[in-house]
């Protein structure tokens, strides 16, 4: 399984060297990849509705970390929807960008290594590698939302859907570790294992950490409240929306919670916020979705509703709940990327996926009207299609279950339903019907390119809808870990025919309930704008990022005032406060403190004292640089007499390149320290005071440790004793290259940034200043710069 | 008068035939000094040979990638004071290597000497003795000379930046207050128009 992910990520790489010769083959390369996962997962169907099929790869193992697949049913479907979906979505890909686009070649790579990650964080058996995945596909979001970053909306979108998963991808990290730790494993399957045998993780870290993991599948999955990312989303190209945010990375958190529901579904902190949360992303999705004009957004708005559908019934724990939620993930996927695809086709050939734009198109394409039609009559729960299945299993389930928490969710999810049939009325007639006062839309032909996948993913839903047994394998494959509590649980079975009982009824209620709600849409739309929004999870979003720059700056301004000698009382105090008093407590003065060790120290020494003395006294700045030199190069001197020729050397190299740059900045600099006006005498004082206590602590500190040394040094003569081992008679160079070699590697990693450090912001500023004297950038730049 | 080939203008009456002792083109504006010049022709190689020297002998004596490094770095700095230069920071004329890929370079050949054994299934930075051509070297030495390039990266940016960059910068900013100045007494001279 491993291979199959690795494959995908190493194609991705290799994809631009396809799409500079063809664009349109590189979509073509990169769906070969999907179909095989799909084939590959159908192949071992028998596995996986058995006991499953497990594969470990260590790969650090001495801190316990591998990469854990393990290929269950609920992993078939997501890839079904991974790769069955993605193999569709390149090949439409391959017309809905076309031959010339200059997004292709991005796009093709970035939507195949979304794959990969996807595949791997189904297949994803071990909370960690689950977790390495997850934040991979939230960065190939961002990447895929954001495009080539030359629109103010993508960039926008992008950035607010990277924080959100991102926030609860790294909650959800804490969460898998405090998890992990108490449970002694980080193994999905033997965490619940664990729980059924009665030793699963408990306590108040473990439900921290479980609430935590939940955070990250909520944000993930765009649940109330962090649901306005999904449809801000809906500035990527509509294939990007189609795959990733509506068949596969937004289920990612709906994968998860029925991953870990079967270990904590009876858990209060675990069904509670879900339930609650769940259902009202239901009802909000919904009723939003209700009164979008942009087509796109509609659908989204439907997404963010499906999706707390499906939150609800894998966090129900109940056999039932839990056959309808795998069967709705299936039926969302295969509803919602061709309804998605039929948006991409009514935008390509109109221009517009404006509602109150289009009319008549129906007629204009019966063909895609009716692959349209097939997929919102499935999202609508309409009979022969997966869609009725899945509802008819989830009204089953709550019906049955009973009690407060049963019929709430029930009636709930019945009230959600009659909006899901509203809106894919609403879909349907804003993309398709005529609409009077609107002129009849002439749209070019629709390329057989577009069409043909969308109809392959629209028919999937009928087909599998009218083979229930088919789904039926894959569900109870799934559920069978929930045990059932009554002979009704143990033999349910996706039917479409149950006899006439209470879901039938509900599903009809929500059928011609939902038909009544759209014929009355212009009442329903005036009620929505008469309603005040005191609440807006958007306008919370913006509030909380506008909050935390306005802190930033706010911190900023008071940490960085701009002023050298304010950071260099900042930096001594720091010295005199922290070290001091440690060295005030406990350090002591060695017994005896020789004058010198040598006669050559006394005239370095000398040297070093005046240079430093007339350093306080000179006004040029070239004097002051040459006496600094000079103190450097004493101090190289000393070195020598003390028998480091290594280290002397080195310090009269960098001295004297510190001079050198020190002369080539002072081509810029006043040539006198006076400064105008002069500061006041109190001021001085207070810096001189500084200065003097700062330097004797430094005086006095080296003193004193250079009498700490208790033990003999036994790291230095096994260092001279072993330099011969490392193939050096210089055990300095030893040290540097093997002893102590990560010490070079981390050092000379330090001096590169920070050379690049310097060189940016020496040379930023010209390039700053060269566009304020009207160097002129092009418009895209500007806004780019903004 | 001076007879100088037509084809040299006068001001390039000394410009150096190899290229790449200097680099770009010869410095003809800024204030040159014949001395410094002459000597770092001598100099340059001189001091970028014993800077490999330093290098090498590191196992053995003082030196190694650091040492190295800054020396022949210090060789550059020399060259581009004497000579200056539009960017102060080639390498040489024909061989166009910017600064950052120099360190790129030196930090990639320090990562392939720290996980390279890996592939050799020794651990992290461990190094070995390797016969080369009848020469005992130990593997460490790539080590070194990562270090080395990575240096002479820094340095050269140091150049790049601190150097030509101020020295660009100082130009730039009296062409802006020439232009400047003479925007200004062109407004003077039109304020009435205005």
């Amino acid at each position: 399984m491993l291979a199959l992910v690795v494959a995908h990520l190493v194609v991705a790489a290799l994809l631009p060297l396809v799409s500079r010769r063809n664009r349109r083959a590189a979509f073509g390369v990169a769906a070969v990849l999907p179909a095989a996962t799909l084939v590959w997962g159908l192949a071992n169907l028998g596995a996986a509705l058995g006991p499953g099929l497990a594969e470990t790869h260590v790969w650090a193992s001495a801190l316990d970390l591998e990469f854990g697949f393990r290929l269950d049913a609920l992993g078939v479907v997501m890839i079904v929807l991974v790769g069955g979906l993605g193999a569709l979505i390149l090949a439409y890909s391959a017309w809905y960008f076309g031959k010339d686009s200059r997004d292709a070649p991005r796009n093709s790579a970035l939507l195949l290594a979304f794959a990969g990650a996807m595949l791997g964080l189904v297949l994803a058996d071990d909370l960690l590698t689950l977790y390495i995945f997850w934040e991979l596909t939230s960065v190939a979001s961002f990447l895929l939302v954001g495009q080539g970053g030359l629109h103010r909306a993508n960039r926008r979108a992008a950035v607010q859907a990277l924080l959100v998963t991102v926030m609860g991808g790294l909650a959800m990290l804490l969460g898998i570790v405090f998890v992990g730790e108490t449970a002694g494993t980080y193994r999905i399957s033997e965490i619940v294992a664990a729980v059924q045998d009665g030793t699963g993780p408990t306590g108040g870290l473990a439900a921290t950490g479980i609430v935590l993991i939940l955070v990250g599948g909520l944000t993930k999955s765009a649940q109330f409240p962090f649901h306005p990312w999904l449809p801000g989303a809906m500035a990527a190209p509509t294939p990007v929306s189609a795959y990733l945010h509506a068949a596969s990375m937004v289920k990612a958190g709906v994968v998860l919670v029925g991953r870990l529901s079967p270990a904590f579904a009876d858990r209060s902190y675990w069904w509670v916020p879900i339930a609650v949360l769940g259902l009202v992303t239901m009802l909000v999705g919904g009723w939003r979705a209700l009164h979008e004009g942009d087509l796109k957004r509609l659908l989204a708005f439907g997404t963010v509703s499906q999706l707390g559908f499906l939150m609800v019934l894998f966090g129900s724990g109940d056999r039932i709940g839990e056959i309808a939620a795998l069967t709705m993930l299936l039926a969302h996927g295969l509803f919602k990327a061709p309804l998605f695809m039929v948006v991409g086709i009514v935008d390509k050939v109109t221009g517009t996926r404006e509602v109150g734009a289009l009319s008549g198109l129906g007629r204009r394409l019966p063909g895609l009207a009716i692959a349209a039609t097939l997929a919102a009559a499935s999202m609508a729960g309409i009979p022969f299609l997966l869609g009725f299945l899945g509802k008819e299993a989830a009204f089953e389930a709550f019906t049955h279950a009973g009690g407060l928490r049963g019929w709430v969710l029930g009636l709930g999810l019945l009230l959600g339903s009659i909006f899901t049939v509203a809106y894919s009325a609403r879909f349907l007639w804003g993309a398709f019907a005529v609409k009077p006062g609107v002129e009849q839309t002439e749209p070019k032909p629709a390329v057989a390119g577009l069409m043909v996948p969308t109809w392959i993913a629209a028919l999937s839903g009928l087909v599998l809808g009218c083979l229930p047994p088919l789904v039926d394998a894959l569900a109870q494959g799934y559920a069978a870990v929930y045990p059932a509590e009554d002979a009704v649980e143990a033999d349910y079975h996706l039917a479409l025919w149950h006899g006439l009982s209470l879901p039938l009824l509900f599903s009809a209620v929500a059928l011609l309930v939902g038909l009544g709600l759209h014929a009355q849409r212009a009442r329903v739309t005036a009620l929505h704008e008469s309603l005040h929004h005191p609440l807006s999870a958007q306008r919370g979003y913006e509030r909380t990022i506008g909050g935390i720059e306005r802190f930033a700056v706010w911190v900023t301004g008071r940490v960085q005032a701009g002023s050298l000698p304010v950071y260099l009382a900042v930096l001594l105090l720091t010295v005199l406060v922290l070290p001091g008093i440690a060295l005030v407590m406990g350090g002591s003065l060695p017994a005896t403190v020789p004058a010198f060790g040598s006669l050559m120290q006394l005239p370095l020494g000398l040297v070093i004292v005046a240079s430093a003395f007339a350093l306080t006294r000179v006004r040029r700045r070239f004097t002051a640089v040459l006496l600094v030199g000079a103190i450097g190069y004493s101090i190289g001197g000393l070195f020598v007499v003390d028998g480091g020729p290594d280290l002397a050397l080195a310090q009269f190299l960098v001295e004297t390149l510190t001079m050198v740059a020190f002369v080539f900045v002072l081509r810029r600099l006043p040539a006198h320290f006076e400064s105008d006006p002069r500061p006041r005498r109190g001021v001085e004082l207070r810096k001189a005071a500084l200065a003097c206590v700062a330097g004797i602590f430094v005086a006095v500190a080296g003193v004193v440790l250079s009498g700490a040394r208790q033990a003999p040094p036994a790291v230095s003569e096994e260092f001279v004793a072993r330099s011969p081992e490392a193939g050096a008679d210089n055990v300095i160079a030893a040290i540097l290259v093997d002893f102590r070699a990560l010490d070079t590697v981390g050092e000379i990693t330090v001096l590169l940034i920070a050379a690049a450090g310097t060189a940016s912001l020496v040379l930023a500023t010209r390039f700053d200043r060269r566009d304020r004297a009207g160097g002129g950038t092009p418009e895209a730049e500007k806004e780019l710069l903004q | 008068m001076t007879t100088t080939p037509e084809k040299v203008p006068f001001e390039q009456w000394d410009a150096p035939e190899e290229e790449w002792t200097l680099p770009g083109a010869c410095p003809v504006r800024t204030n040159r000094t014949l001395l410094l010049e002459a000597a770092t022709r001598f100099l340059f190689p001189t001091v970028l040979v014993f800077s490999v020297y330093l290098l090498i002998v590191g196992h053995y004596a003082p030196g190694g990638g650091f040492s190295g490094g800054l020396t022949a770095g210090l060789a550059f700095v020399l060259r581009y004071i004497a000579g200056g230069g539009s960017e102060g920071a080639e390498i040489g004329s024909k061989l166009r290597l910017r600064p950052p890929t120099l360190m790129g370079t030196g930090l990639l050949l320090a990562m392939i000497a720290a996980f390279g054994p890996v592939a050799f299934g020794a651990p992290v930075l461990s190094s070995a003795k390797v016969s080369f051509l009848g020469v005992e070297v130990v593997s460490s030495l790539l080590l070194d000379v990562g270090v080395y390039l990575l240096i002479i990266g820094v340095v050269l940016d140091l150049l790049r930046s601190l150097g030509s960059g101020i020295e660009r910068d100082a130009d730039d900013s009296a062409a802006d207050s020439a232009a400047d100045s003479a925007a200004d007494s062109a407004s003077a001279g039109s304020g009435d128009a205005l």
